[in-house]
């Protein structure tokens, strides 16, 4: 089993590159959606909520993947629709509004 | 089969969180990215449900729902509360990858330790400690941000502060290293739930002693501890899409406290040993300077005679929700052929772009929003710099006196307009405790008020009582 362990910090390892080299071209204007994007996108530790909440398992475990399952899902629609609530607003031209 | 189809979705999915991530480089963009995520997510999740070993649904049905039902008004919140819900998000995440961590430990015990690898329980131990302690820290942030009652505002120190705080870091990760070597051992199930104690401990120690000024750069550790939860959660389940996310969130918010960092010039170790509150008691009230005021009339005759006007907003702006007010201002100024930019410093407010999201709130269009470090050259050419609830960040000391606790921070030089104007609530000094010296340049007049009354003030001079003077 051991062996599968260097993919996965492989992975870790490109992965931050790629996201140091992503976020930082995101325009400064957006560093408060971008934080509420990464919670959502971050949020899909639900799939290891799904995992334990519907496996075959003792109920108190189960009822702990609830709960993160809970959770997450809540990061998931709360990160994204503030996303879009707040990218929303950004224009270039004023008269378009009232 | 599904393996191959399950793994082939994920591979998509973390593509679709890097165009995510990719398109927020500019706000023509940005929405796309908002597609790309619950796309990259709603893949993810579906894929998971279809998993053979997931069998309870209803289950996970009552969990989504609950999900949505919170979530959706959490969407909702006033954008002056934004700072509060995404620390609270941050909670969300902790929590989240500290009960799916612990659910794994006490579910693979009876697998032994072919499955309690030492590195499965090195990931599991860094899960749950960063899980629980940006649980409890966040709500800890959360709590200030939103000035709950029993969550002290200002800054709370002791002596051996942090000693004691290494102390309980250092047992923590003690407990972890001996539970890593004996994960199966008969005592290792009960000394789990200590190491979570110590974590949850650790969270609320960890920010009590720091200051409102400091939340920026805290909220974007905590959003980069989230975010590595989820990693090491990665590291458990061996899922590369888990690892990746966690990485892209965890640098992210490594950049943004960087930024932070370097707005304010002091170090990740200040920020979070630092306790800045506890600096300036010597010169809180030393000698008697005079502050002159104004009156919105005679503000608005100035206004009205310049060509170029340079507005500073800070917290205070936030905190009055002034932003729609200035918007009338800015349309004001704006039809008299008058220059109107908004210089945006980057630790303005509770969180990193935070002014930005309030001034795009009330219209302002983007391209008026103006970085420091763009605007500081135009500063000498402004007739009015209005700084509206902004304090330390246009606070002259940071550049002359050495003996400030904020000197060497970069910051919006308004000293350099012809005519200052500074709205501020009271007399008080701001939130670091720090006497700003702008406000008794003899270029400066003070308008004091709330910054919703006194723009509105303005704005009233300016629109009606034109012919008048």
């Amino acid at each position: 089993m051991t062996g599968d362990l260097w993919p996965t910090v492989w992975v870790f390892v490109l992965a931050s590159f790629i996201g140091l080299g992503v976020i930082r071209k995101v325009s400064r204007l957006l560093h408060t959606p971008l934080m509420s994007l990464t919670n959502a996108i971050s949020a899909i530790a639900v799939v290891g909520a799904i995992l334990v909440t519907g496996g075959d398992y003792p109920l108190t475990i189960r009822m702990l993947g609830a709960v993160a399952l809970f959770a997450s899902m809540a990061n998931i629609v709360s990160g994204f629709l503030i996303t879009d609530r707040m990218l929303r607003m950004f224009k270039t031209d004023s008269k378009e509004h009232r | 089969m599904f393996h191959a189809l399950s793994q082939i979705a994920y591979i998509v999915a973390s593509a679709l969180f890097i165009l995510a991530l990719h398109w927020m480089n500019t706000p023509a963009t940005a929405r796309k990215g908002v597609y790309a995520g619950v796309a990259g997510t709603t893949i993810a999740v579906l894929v998971t449900w279809a998993e053979p070993s997931v069998i309870h649904h209803w289950w996970i049905v009552g969990a989504i729902a609950l999900g949505f039902v919170v979530g959706i008004p959490l969407s909702q919140v006033p954008l002056t509360a934004v700072p509060q819900r995404t620390a609270l998000s941050h909670a969300f995440g902790g929590i989240a990858a500290g009960l799916v961590g612990t659910a794994e430990y006490y579910l693979r015990l009876g697998d032994g330790p072919e499955w309690l690898t030492p590195f499965r329980m090195i990931a599991l131990i860094a899960e749950i400690l960063l899980g629980y302690l940006t649980f409890t820290g966040s709500l800890m942030a959360a709590g200030k941000l939103q000035e709950v009652k029993w969550v002290p505002q200002r800054p709370v120190t002791y002596p051996g502060q942090n000693f004691v705080n290494g102390l309980l870091f250092a047992s923590a990760i003690f407990l972890a290293g001996i539970i890593a070597a004996n994960p199966t051992a008969s005592w290792a199930p009960y000394v789990f739930p200590i190491i979570i104690v110590l974590a949850l401990a650790f969270g609320v120690l960890l920010i009590i002693p720091i200051g409102g000024a400091d939340m920026p750069t805290v909220i974007a550790i905590l959003n980069s501890y989230a975010g590595l939860s989820a990693v090491a959660m990665g590291f458990v389940l061996d899922s590369k899409l888990l690892i990746t996310a966690g990485a892209l969130d965890g640098s992210s918010g490594l950049i943004l406290a960087i930024i932070m960092c370097k707005a304010m010039n002091r170090s990740f170790t200040n920020v979070l040993f630092g306790a800045f509150g506890q600096v300036q008691q010597a010169q809180a009230s030393g000698e008697q300077k005079q502050y002159k005021s104004e009156t919105p009339e005679g503000a608005a005759q100035v206004l009205e005679q310049s060509s170029f006007v340079v507005i500073i907003p800070g917290y205070g702006m936030a905190v009055a929700q002034a932003q729609h007010k200035v918007r009338e201002l800015y349309d004001q100024l704006k039809k008299r052929g008058i220059t109107v930019k908004f210089a945006i410093h980057p630790v303005a407010g509770r969180m990193p772009g935070h002014m930005n999201v309030l001034l795009a709130e009330a219209d302002i269009p983007y391209t008026d929003l103006v970085e420091m470090d763009d605007i500081n050259h135009d500063m000498p050419q402004a007739d009015v710099a209005l700084v509206v609830g902004a304090n330390d960040v246009v606070n002259p000391a940071a550049r002359t006196d050495k003996s400030s606790p904020i000197y060497g921070m970069p910051i919006i030089e308004a000293d350099k307009a012809r005519t200052i104007f500074a709205i501020k609530r009271s007399k008080n000094p701001g939130f670091a405790g720090i006497d700003n010296e702008l406000y008794f340049s003899d270029r400066t007049w003070m308008l004091f008020g709330d910054a919703k009354v006194v723009i509105g003030e303005l704005v009233k001079e300016l629109s009606g009582g034109s012919g008048m003077h």
